[in-house]
């Protein structure tokens, strides 16, 4: 008993010598930390990991104490005096939720509200979808597009064949680390054309067409991110025979269906193709942008099928993916969307302003391009205007986003994307400028 | 758009054979799987001691009155932005001090991590990720019995599992010499998975000594405590007492790892909030492992719900709300106390001469009650009783409406 009360002590008094010495090299810290009783941490080993290329914008922008600063780094969108939105149908429906006090809090199945995944489905799917209609589809609510992707990924893992999924070039950065946590191995596709900033689509068949047959093939639904570069009606016509030629799986993103064309149904027509056809796909939704949901972590994953009975046994093994991953998801922002899309005059209204929101970034596209042209910026900007959705990739390089940053204050990704609904009529001639500048002064 | 079929010459057969006819039907889930019965059974007499999930005495689940008037607190006021990928910075400050104590000195030395997480689950998830990719050959023990879903995390995390021995069947109480025993065998940089408090599925808890003895094993023995506190405050009805395992480890100097849940304790389930906090050496480590920690979430789910940690925040950090919320927690832990002393009292009433005073020593939501598969399964046919096969029962379905129909069945079934 008495060694045990001394250690005690010791383990007590070892909490009254100074504090731990301020952030050094890594091996003195490790050395120091070891020298009271307790050993060092096992993690000692750590580094730090660095910040995400696309939200590390953010905290940088943060920190920059400069008044005329500009945020055109993540893909959040902002009104003309450059605050986030809440939509009106959303405020609407949060309050009709609040008041309502026989709603309780408790766990929702781990697929999710069956009535947003209804909904949701049938949202990109159309109503009449073949898939619906003959229940052949599987919908769980998922933690927005990231979560989405990251349960359809796991599940492939565990029950497709090829473990290989095809990526865009370039893509959002985190699809990534999404298809590789999950287990699969991670090839690209020709996509972007540097040379005439557009679609590289012989490029893209060819590598379709070169892919080991079954390999799940990641599409962007619409509104290309980072490029804003989307395939034609016929070009995606070309690209649904090639896949499905080679037995490929396609497994569509659809984070902004409503938010690049204005329709809904326009923004769904690539999808919609593939269903059509019969065959199977994977389908990740994300609401964060075209219900300005963002925090709320609200999306779902679709899974189509060749038969109903398939759906079922689907569904149970996706329980065994999301229930040792986070049991079920979260409540409050697909009881908003549900409410939305459910209810008639909410969901009209919901169009009306998710068509605000399109308009207001295709018509900073034309105020950006028309203010190049006045400042005779050399080269061709046509692709500003060509180019759908949230971003547009100038094709400014590295060295170039960089001087504008430091000289300009404009906050970027380095790839050159930036992000239109950050721009404002009041931004529009700064971001011009530096442009400009770049494009004039910097290095090549 | 039309949604006409294409011509099916345009998919060849080969495409057209489904990929997914090889899979099968999964189990399921035994805990969830039991309220999927409960709600299809018409019997009117039907009780579901099943999940667990706080009901009132008339039997309807509860918002907090402090989580309403958070709510309206928020309501109108917020943006909905994304949540850096650690979460909600003043929530994860909240949790931790709630945790480990408002003036703990790892706080004050910034020597904690800390990342608001999917609830319980997900901070285990995440934990058992970050052991894999930074200790890949490391242990996790698991107690026996333990919450069916933590082999389902540490297995999907491809972690490697062993169990030690927890529960003891003939007291109906710990195994402490099993429990010493099987760790004293524990290679070396082993991670224990403890319950902090109110243990599920069983209600046995280690006492102060207990635990501090098995702090003193840890030390010397070099094994990671991992705590799952998914009850604080709804124990005992006090969240220092309901911490206590923790600060003993703490005041060993351990550096530990805690997962937090206030699915339990504040009634927001559905929401998914929690908090994963690992204590570090020093600042620029717990800085080093939030960075990590965060790029395992991100191509998870990107960052964490908005809506539940806003409320935990509102309410932790108003001294009102918070008053409000410590009775509430009381309220509901000592509705179950008393449910316990109810259920063994009707049973001793009842004559029956099995021992029962197990259900007034366990503590928390759960009564590991000893009944066989067999006999809960006749529970459920014959009297449409609802628990999960080990014998579990969630002591927060019981309530003065039910506790005799309870008792009497349970003494049908045991006789």
């Amino acid at each position: 008993m008495e060694s045990f009360a001394l250690k005690r002590i010791a383990a007590v008094a070892s909490h009254l010598t100074p504090t731990a010495p301020p952030p050094q090299q890594q091996q003195a810290l490790s050395m120091e930390a070891t020298a009271s009783a307790a050993a060092a941490s096992v993690f000692d080993h750590l580094e730090q990991a660095p910040e995400d290329p696309i939200l590390g914008i953010t905290v940088a922008y943060n920190k920059d104490p400069h008044p005329g600063k500009v945020n055109l780094g993540v893909g959040a969108y902002r009104t003309e005096e450059g605050k986030p939105l809440i939509l009106n149908v959303v405020r609407r429906a949060e309050e009709r939720l609040l008041a309502d006090r026989s709603k309780n809090k408790e766990y929702l199945p781990i697929t999710g509200l069956a009535d947003f995944n209804k909904r949701s489905a049938m949202l990109i799917l159309g109503s009449d979808s073949p898939a619906v209609v003959e229940k052949r589809l599987v919908t769980a609510q998922c933690l927005s597009g990231t979560g989405s992707l990251r349960v359809g990924a796991e599940f492939l893992a565990r029950h497709y064949g090829v473990k290989l999924v095809f990526l865009p070039t370039p893509t959002w950065g985190n699809h990534f680390k999404v298809f590789m946590n999950a287990g699969l191995a991670v090839k690209t596709y020709r996509y972007y054309d540097n040379k005439t900033r557009g679609l590289d689509y012989e490029g893209m068949l060819e590598d379709i067409g070169a892919a080991p047959s079954g390999s799940v093939i990641l599409l962007h639904a619409c509104a290309h991110n980072p490029t804003g570069v989307d395939p034609t009606p016929q070009q995606w016509e070309g690209i649904r025979q090639a896949i499905r030629n080679r037995g490929h799986l396609p497994f569509f993103d659809s984070a902004y269906q409503g938010f690049a064309s204005g329709s809904l149904d326009k923004d769904a027509l690539a999808v919609r193709t593939f269903v059509a056809d019969g065959g199977e796909c994977f389908i990740a939704q994300s609401f964060a942008k075209n219900m300005g949901l963002y925090g709320e972590r609200v999306g779902a994953l679709s899974i189509v099928s060749k038969s109903s009975g398939v759906a079922t046994r689907v569904e149970s093994q996706l329980k065994l993916v999301i229930r040792p991953m986070y049991s079920n998801p979260p409540i409050h922002g697909a009881s908003i969307v549900a409410l939305v899309l459910g209810d008639g005059d909410l969901f009209s209204e919901w169009t009306v302003e998710l068509k605000g929101m399109a308009d207001r970034i295709i018509s900073m596209r034309h105020k950006l391009y028309d203010a190049l042209r006045a400042r005779g910026t050399p080269g061709d900007w046509t692709h500003i205007l060509k180019q759908i959705g949230m971003f547009s990739f100038t094709g400014l390089n590295k060295e170039q986003v960089q001087f504008m940053t430091r000289e300009y204050r404009i906050y970027m990704t380095l790839d050159g994307r930036i992000s239109m609904a950050g721009l404002s009529l009041k931004t529009v001639p700064l971001l011009a400028d530096a442009i400009h500048a770049a494009v004039t002064g910097a290095k090549a | 758009m039309s949604t006409a079929a294409a011509p099916a010459s345009s998919v060849p057969a080969g495409a057209r054979s489904g990929w997914w006819e090889a899979v099968q039907p999964a189990a399921r889930d035994p805990i969830l799987g039991v309220t999927e019965a409960f709600l299809a059974d018409s019997d009117p007499k039907k009780v579901n001691v099943g999940v667990g999930a706080y009901r009132n005495d008339e039997g309807k689940p509860v918002v907090l009155e402090c989580v309403r008037k958070a709510e309206q607190i928020i309501a109108g006021k917020q943006n909905m932005e994304y949540l850096p990928m650690g979460g909600l910075v003043k929530f994860n400050d909240l949790s931790v001090k709630l945790a480990y104590g408002d003036t703990a000195p790892v706080l004050e030395e910034k020597r904690v991590a800390a990342v608001q997480t999917l609830s319980g689950t997900g901070a285990c998830r995440l934990f058992a990720d970050f052991q894999k990719r930074f200790k890949p050959d490391s242990r996790i023990y698991i107690p026996v019995p333990t919450w069916a879903n933590h082999h389902n995390i540490w297995r999907d995390a491809r972690v490697e599992a062993h169990t030690f021995r927890y529960y003891k069947p003939s007291t109906r109480g710990l195994d402490f010499e099993g429990l010493m025993e099987d760790l004293k065998k524990a290679p070396e940089g082993s991670f224990v998975l403890l319950h902090a408090c109110a243990h599920n599925p069983t209600g046995v808890d280690p006492t102060a000594d207990q635990w501090k003895e098995m702090s003193q094993l840890f030390k010397s023995n070099r094994l990671f405590p991992f705590f799952d506190m998914a009850y604080q405050g709804f124990a005992s009805g006090d969240t220092v007492r309901d911490a206590q395992a923790i600060r003993i480890f703490m005041e060993d100097g351990h550096q530990l790892a805690c997962a937090q849940s206030f699915a339990k304790n504040m009634g927001l389930y559905g929401q998914r909030v929690g908090c994963l906090s690992v204590v570090c050496d020093n600042s620029q480590q717990a800085v080093n492992v939030k960075s990590q920690l965060q790029q395992i979430a991100r191509p998870m789910y990107s960052n964490p719900p908005l809506h539940g940690a806003q409320i935990v925040t509102t309410v932790l950090s108003d001294p009102e709300l918070k008053e409000q919320w410590y009775k509430e927690v009381k309220v509901m832990a000592d509705r179950i106390i008393g449910m316990r002393e109810a259920l063994k009292s009707n049973l001793e009433k009842l004559g029956s001469s099995l021992p029962w005073k197990h259900i007034t020593e366990q503590i928390g939501m759960f009564c590991y009650s000893g009944l066989t598969e067999d006999q809960v399964d006749r529970l459920t046919k014959e009297f449409h009783i609802y628990m999960t096969r080990n014998g579990r029962i969630s002591m927060a379905g019981v309530t003065t409406g039910n506790v005799e129909y309870l008792a009497n069945a349970i003494h049908e079934v045991t006789k």
